[in-house]
């Protein structure tokens, strides 16, 4: 095994909690990331998952610091970036992107779809006009987009189309590493399954590691490698996919996968599924 | 006009209707002709992605579908009573006290400028007149502690950003139940919640409804979810049920690629890190509705004979009814085998 991409050691986070309308006074602290640490390989993809308020949002802007840890380390690539600000951080920046929740939120509405996409292009690879627009091209393809959809606006395009254009601009700076945060969930089912596949094919072809935060157990053991399991900013468990589902061995760990609702199809099912699947028929008909 | 005499225990019968909205590729039918039966005790399931129709089907019941919408056809009888031919006042005398309705966002649905206690209090005395107030209250607490909020004496003073929002979800209900409804409509009412909070409440929903009898209508685009509490399961697409089948014959037995899609598109345990089997393009939009099968155009199975008419619901067993032309799917599966 080659040294990880990422490492992250005793990295903490604390907030200083206010009381007060007028004059705001510090009335404690409390740690939003309490020491928590892991790595993720190249091309690895390692699940972040818990409820809400458990810290697990506040570790991806830690990451790409977006924010600063109040004690820890990251180390990307062999290099610790924990303290790096200015052109160097920047660099680093490149090589880290993230996709976010709301594919409605994080799109511009006054850019093109090719302002969007090409925005990083500017920054991190400076170029003819001409050659941006065919490499905005390349990636709309690469997400199953059209070339030809470059010139429209986000609302022309469904929620899962949105989430493809997030995805485009992100792989538009080649980045070793993309934060994924709950990139999934505000998208029907079927349209999930879209995007998860589109996910996985990207990492297969570019070998992209993923940190996927999400706060679904079916998707974290459907998208990951290994899983963290966050609760009240520590990382109370962190195992491989099939063992962590297998063998909770945390209490908590426990409790979230005993509550999963789960769908058993019959056998007969899945046959027909394979079947429709294998027979070339799996393509629409137009 | 004939008055319905129904079965014994049949609450709610929904026959053909429709519900349409205006646009701009003229009106457009949010729910196109939709049947559906639900028995006192039992739960229907109702399943849907986005533009389904399926919350526009919830609002058709309660007659609180938003204006410039409106109930164009059909019939909706319930416990005998059409409720699409009832004055509004009739309606609104059942509406809350006899079919009470739970939305997904309890933090948008409750007052942020009163207490708890004051909002289920309101909720009682809008359904029953001259009830003295220390009543009310203890009314109130009784219904606060019937959905297991701790303390319920003290909990009737907070105001609702007090609470967490799986108990913001509870008081929902407390308001929703406080008058003894013969029928709770739940619209996505776990979506916003944790998974262990989720589950908490949907199993205060069963016991709640072993207790009074009550029937449930639970919309939800987790077919998971649904199959795990309903008794019986209909499919919603594009305005449409396109498969109705009781919750363990849908996942034996399932007809419609769509409700199939469905089942392949949620990950499972079985197949930890395999392509999904997703369903491709998106739901069509009003302007491009298919004049044949809505699912056509996204159907593995299509042929061209799909695009002619629409297929209507047909027998495929014991209460399961699919609208899919090349059904049953088993003979399909054998012929490409073969």
């Amino acid at each position: 095994m080659s040294a990880p991409l990422l490492e992250v050691e005793h990295l903490s986070r604390g907030f200083t909690v206010r009381r007060g309308l007028l004059v705001a006074r510090a009335v404690g602290r409390v740690n939003a990331v309490d020491d928590v640490s892991f790595t993720l390989a190249r091309g690895e993809t390692l699940g972040i998952v818990g409820e809400s308020g458990s810290g697990k949002s506040t570790t991806a802007r830690l990451v790409l610091r977006l924010l600063d840890p109040s004690a820890g380390r990251i180390r990307f690539d062999g290099t610790d970036i924990t303290a790096l600000t200015g052109a160097p951080l920047r660099h680093f920046r490149r090589r880290m992107q993230i996709v976010f929740q709301d594919p409605f939120a994080s799109l511009d509405p006054r850019q093109t779809v090719e302002q969007i996409v090409g925005e990083p292009l500017l920054l991190h690879r400076p170029g003819s006009a001409a050659a941006r627009r065919e490499r905005v091209g390349e990636l709309l393809s690469l997400v199953g987009l059209s070339a030809a959809q470059a010139r429209r606006y986000p609302h022309e395009f469904s929620g899962g189309q949105r989430q493809r254009i997030g995805i485009a601009r992100a792989l538009a700076a080649e980045p070793e590493l993309i934060v994924c945060d709950e990139p999934v969930s505000a998208l029907d089912v079927s349209i999930q399954a879209q995007v998860l596949n589109l996910l996985r094919d990207l990492q297969d072809r570019l070998g992209i590691a993923y940190l996927f935060i999400t706060h679904d157990l079916a998707v974290v053991r459907h998208v990951a490698h290994r899983v963290a399991v966050m609760r009240q900013g520590r990382i109370v468990e962190l195992a491989e996919t099939a063992a962590l589902f297998a063998r909770p061995a945390d209490p908590y760990t426990q409790g979230l996968v005993a509550a999963m609702p789960e769908v058993h199809p019959a056998p007969t099912i899945g046959r027909r599924l394979a079947v429709i699947a294998g027979s070339g028929l799996g393509a629409p008909a137009r | 006009m004939t008055r319905l005499i129904p079965p014994m225990d049949e609450l709610l019968r929904i026959q053909s209707l429709r519900t349409v909205f205006p646009g701009d590729a003229g009106p457009f039918a949010a729910v196109d002709g939709v049947d559906l039966t639900l028995e006192r005790g039992r739960t229907l399931g109702i399943v849907g992605e986005s533009g389904s129709g399926k919350s526009v089907l919830s609002l058709s019941i309660m007659r609180l579908v938003p204006p410039p919408g409106r109930i164009a056809g059909g019939s909706i009888h319930f416990a005998g009573q059409d409720l699409l031919t009832l004055p509004e006042p009739a309606v609104r005398a059942l509406r809350g006290r006899r079919i009470a309705m739970i939305f997904q966002e309890p933090m948008t649905s409750l007052n942020p400028a009163h207490t708890v206690g004051a909002q289920i209090v309101e909720a009682i005395a809008a359904h029953e007149r001259g009830v003295p107030a220390r009543t009310l209250r203890a009314r109130a607490v009784a219904a606060l502690d019937r959905v297991r909020i701790p303390d319920p004496d003290r909990r009737f003073d907070d105001y609702p950003h007090q609470l967490s929002g799986g108990q913001r979800q509870r008081v929902m209900i407390a308001m929703a139940l406080a008058c003894k409804p013969d029928l709770l409509i739940a619209d996505e009412p776990t979506t916003a919640l944790d998974v262990t909070v989720q589950a908490e409440i949907l199993a205060l929903l069963r016991s709640l409804q072993a207790e009074t009898g009550m029937a449930l209508m639970l919309i939800s685009h987790d077919l998971g979810l649904v199959a795990g509490m309903a008794d019986t399961v209909a499919v919603m697409y594009a305005g449409q049920v396109i498969e109705h089948a009781p919750a363990a014959a849908l996942f034996a037995d399932a007809q419609h690629p769509y409700t199939l899609g469905l089942i392949a598109s949620a990950p499972q345990a079985a197949a930890p890190r395999g392509r999904l089997l997703a369903i491709e393009g998106t739901v069509p939009t009003p302007a491009d509705m298919p004049a044949g099968c809505r699912f056509e155009p996204r159907c593995a199975l299509a042929e061209p004979a799909c695009r002619a008419a629409p297929p209507g619901l047909r027998p495929f067993g014991p209460d399961h009814q699919a609208a899919c032309r090349r059904a049953p799917v088993e003979a399909l599966v054998e012929a490409l085998v073969a």
